[in-house]
């Protein structure tokens, strides 16, 4: 007797354990190729997996066997010409043997073991070590934001709140409960007057003509909206959680910057972005370049469009400040701050850049960093900075990168899980 | 008027259980005797996930599955690879998955093939029947499974994973030739697992009793020979005697050695088993056919598989990659069935005692007293080397030329056959090493002895072998080679080897 069992609905991911004991085994190889991916790959193609090369002696499995060599005789099929006694010359080493089975096995076993990790696990390895700056801050656990909810109707509260359809719904079953008994004595008396009409008994008609006003007046005493009629809608306060964020992009545009320098603060753009986009639910991105004057721009005039002449950092810097204050009112949402620049300003420019930086943008900001992609000495606005720095370590951070190599080592350096953790 | 059980090539479970009925009946009508069924249809992710636990349904969390499944993954994604039909599991009842991708023709292959082919084998062979037991496999790999998952909540991961990464490197030297384990339930095993710890845990082992003997004054002292006689089950030693292991970690070792010994009859038997089972779903499935069950379309299908399945490309196709044990073993039964039915004389004279015998008797004789070793010793003929142009060819190392020793003639016959035969044999396939020596009173060091034939050497892996077996047994590891009376050389763990 035989069973058929469909068990096609059963989980399929029976090795998702002893595949992620793999990955998390052989981790240090999987974070290896993942740095050389974000460095070759654009970062646009960010959103995508990779495929995982590792050595197979690393993930071989030792097991005691013969090895090649020593005297053996073996049996083969297919033979067309041979006889007994013939010799045949031994390919040339390396070749693998004729017809041995074993050389091309080794042969084989010689490539990498590769396989896929998906776009979330890539971005996990990543990721790996960083963390956001302060975001425990606004962390679930010590959220200040409410949301208020819905819950149902109470029977106080406040005129805004009043459901009349409720009311009025609670009026009407009152208004018929109250009313049932006088309606109901109401038609027994109709009926006795119209009884004693047909009979023509004067003095009854009087009587019950009297008693039936009486219950019409009593009918007409009964309220048509009470006091305990009134429903109000509930509201409650629910602490939400802030998964809001927003980043401003800033940027040099001036004749100095080239697009090579551009390129490569795109892509420490996006990598921050990949990298919010992990921890916030939603976010926003505003783009501010400028040269002597700031402007907000859409994401292609940002990164594309040429501009010559001089330099005013703080321009942007106060852009910045009036968009925050008029667009990001804070309690909601995260805001960080990615500026680069090829380190040229005005000279006089930059105290007053450490001042609005210090007074106005850093209490307002989560993170504020700063790169300098430039292979030359610093110059006015690097020094201003790192009077900043020194007072502000937690929300500020700086770095210089030099070719597109070190956007990634730069960009850890800056969201380093030891430095945030001092920040705590 | 079609009496056809199907002309569709969908299936359904009604269909599925309705040739399944049909295969039964023709199956018992050449009396082949099997464990119920249990046939499971699964899909193709589930068929990788059956692939990469070694085909069991149930198997404990280890890293090297992953890396199966990793592999597997990549293979069919990419179609570099199509998955098996089916995979069958030596059970009671016999587990058997079919993929849901087959067609009907396809399933019903499968079912012939595996639930009635392989789960007669499995009933009925010898060595299935000594040295597995169908009833409580799959009990006895929830306890594993559960046993591992416990270990790994108590001790962490990476301490467990240690463990079964030595165990495995050394897992096809965990096995008993020659004794057979007594069958014990999963609830027995539970029970006796607990007992074991607790003893282990009171007792002391008597073999590192550190307390001073007394002296015997005369008799010059001895150095104790331990253990009496060479061991070959290195885990069952290891898991005895191992000094410093804990009883988890005895436990651990327990189980991957019982889990190789129940491997261990498939690895003897993969010409016949699976020779066997191609055998009958050709014969079962023609069966139907002149029974007019099945129409012509259904078997084109059905051949056009089972052709690929026994195809043999010849040494110097680059699609050669060793002989094919289907082939071989499918070929074999069959002649053997000519060789009953219409013997030549060249038959009679190789085979006098099948010559003109009742074919389904010898069959299922053959079937059940022999392993792929003796099996081919036994009823290879001369036909078939011809057919298969069958030649062996000798190699020594240290020569330039490879020497053609038989060919498929006269001459060539018996050496061919028997050089064949030892390929399958597994106490030649596999190195011979033995436990030999344990310093019990000096420094606890243990010492195996590779016996070398026809002066193999052992493979390049060997020295990482010896560094799991290391943390297995805690103090350093010794492996000579010898070959006949002189040691050749002598690797030690930790420290450097030495070329003698």
């Amino acid at each position: 007797m035989s069973y058929i069992i469909d068990r096609r609905l059963n989980g399929k991911n029976k090795s998702m354990v002893n595949r992620q004991r793999f990955l998390r085994r052989y981790r240090s190889h999987i974070k290896e190729a993942v740095a050389d991916a974000v460095n070759r790959r654009s970062i646009t193609d960010m959103d995508r997996g990779e495929q995982i090369s590792i050595p197979t002696k690393n993930t071989h499995e030792p097991r005691i066997s013969h090895g090649s060599g020593g005297k053996q005789t073996r049996v083969y099929p297919g033979n067309k010409q041979f006889d007994t006694g013939d010799e045949l010359e031994k390919p040339q080493q390396g070749g693998g043997g004729q017809g041995s089975g074993q050389a091309s096995n080794q042969g084989e076993g010689e490539e990498d073991f590769s396989f896929y990790i998906t776009k979330d696990e890539f971005l996990n390895y990543i990721f790996d070590d960083l963390a956001l700056p302060n975001m425990v801050k606004k962390s679930l656990a010590q959220t200040k934001n409410f949301k208020t909810r819905r819950a149902g109707f109470v029977s106080e509260g406040t005129p805004n709140n009043l459901s009349v359809v409720k009311s009025m719904r609670n009026a009407h079953a009152r208004r018929i409960g109250m009313g049932a008994g006088k309606r109901r004595k109401l038609k027994e008396l109709q009926a006795q007057l119209a009884d004693a009409e047909a009979a023509g008994n004067a003095s009854l008609i009087s009587e019950l003509q009297e008693s039936i006003a009486d219950i019409e007046r009593r009918l007409k005493l009964i309220p048509f909206l009470d006091d305990i009629d009134l429903r109000y809608r509930n509201q409650v306060k629910v602490p939400t959680p802030t998964s809001k964020a927003v980043m401003f992009c800033l940027m040099d545009v001036s004749g100095s910057m080239t697009q090579d320098v551009k390129d490569i603060a795109k892509r420490f753009y996006l990598l921050l972005y990949l990298f919010l986009e992990k921890n916030y639910e939603h976010i926003e991105i505003v783009f501010i370049r400028h040269h002597t004057s700031a402007k907000e721009v859409d994401e292609q005039e940002f990164f594309y469009s040429r501009e010559t002449g001089g330099t005013i950092v703080s321009s942007a810097l106060k852009l910045m400040h009036q968009i925050v204050t008029e667009r990001y009112n804070q309690g909601d949402w995260n805001i960080y701050a990615a500026q680069a620049s090829d380190g040229d300003n005005w000279d006089d420019d930059s105290p007053l850049c450490s001042k609005i930086l210090t007074e106005e943008l850093l209490p307002l900001v989560q993170y504020f960093s700063y790169i300098e992609i430039t292979p030359n000495q610093h110059q006015a606005l690097w020094e201003a900075y790192q009077t900043v720095r020194s007072s502000y370590k937690k929300q500020f951070a700086m770095a210089q990168i030099r070719g597109p190599e070190d956007i990634f080592p730069v960009f850890r350096e800056l969201f380093a899980k030891e430095q945030y953790e001092e920040a705590v | 008027m079609s009496q056809y059980i199907s002309t569709d090539s969908d299936w359904t479970f009604e269909l599925l259980q309705e040739y399944d009925q049909e295969i039964a009946r023709v199956a018992a009508h050449y009396g082949l005797d099997t464990y119920p069924n249990q046939i499971e249809v699964i899909s193709a992710e589930q068929m990788m996930d059956a692939y990469s636990s070694v085909g069991m349904p149930i198997g404990y969390n280890h890293w090297s599955y992953g890396k199966q499944f990793l592999a597997t993954q990549k293979g069919y994604q990419r179609g570099q690879m199509g998955l098996a039909y089916e995979i069958v599991i030596n059970s009671n009842p016999c587990i058997a998955y079919l993929m849901e991708e087959n067609t009907l023709p396809m399933q019903a292959l499968v079912i012939a093939h595996a639930c009635y082919g392989h789960n007669s084998f499995f009933k009925n062979n010898y060595l299935f029947r000594t040295w597995t037991d169908a009833g409580s496999i799959i009990d006895y790999l929830v306890f594993a499974k559960n046993y591992v998952r416990k270990c790994e909540e108590r001790y962490g991961q990476d301490e467990v994973e240690q463990v079964l990464d030595a165990c495995h490197a050394l897992q096809n030297f965990g096995v008993d030739r020659y004794r057979r384990p007594k069958p014990i339930s999963a609830a027995e095993e539970r029970m006796r697992q607990e007992e074991r710890e607790e003893i282990r845990q009171q007792q002391l082992n008597d073999l590192w009793r550190t307390l001073p003997v007394k002296k015997k004054d005369q008799a010059p002292k001895r150095r104790r020979q331990f253990p009496s006689e060479p061991q070959e089950n290195l885990l069952y030693f290891i898991e005895k005697n191992a000094p410093l292991l804990e009883p988890w970690q005895r436990e651990l070792v327990r189980i991957v050695r019982k889990i190789s010994q129940y491997f261990y009859p498939q690895r003897q038997t993969q010409v016949m088993n699976e020779g066997w089972a191609t055998f009958w779903h050709y014969t079962l499935l023609n069966h139907l056919y002149d029974e007019g069950k099945v129409n012509e379309g259904f078997m084109m299908e059905f051949l056009t598989s089972h052709t690929n399945v026994v195809y043999q490309p010849g040494f110097d196709s680059p699609y050669f990659s060793g002989i094919n044990p289907y082939a071989l073993g499918f070929n074999m039964f069959r002649d053997i069935k000519r060789i009953c039915e219409n013997p030549t004389d060249e038959d009679r004279e190789w085979f006098p005692d099948i010559a003109g015998k009742d074919w389904l008797e010898t069959l299922h004789f053959a079937m059940r007293d022999f392993k792929d070793e003796s099996f081919i010793q036994q009823y290879l003929s001369p036909n078939l080397m011809r057919e298969f142009h069958l030649f062996s060819i000798y190699d020594d190392d240290e020569k330039d030329h490879y020497r053609v020793t038989a060919i498929h003639n006269e001459q060539g016959y018996r050496k061919l056959r028997e050089t064949l035969a030892r390929q399958y044999d597994l106490s030649v396939r596999e190195p011979n090493i033995q436990v030999t020596y344990v310093d019990v009173e000096g420094d606890r060091s243990i010492t195996l002895k590779h016996t070398q034939q026809n002066s193999m050497p052992l493979s390049q892996d060997t020295y990482e072998v010896l560094k799991h077996l290391h943390t297995l047994w805690g103090f350093d590891v010794h492996l000579e080679s010898w070959d006949g009376d002189k040691m050749l050389s002598r690797m030690s763990c930790p420290s450097v080897s030495v070329d003698l």
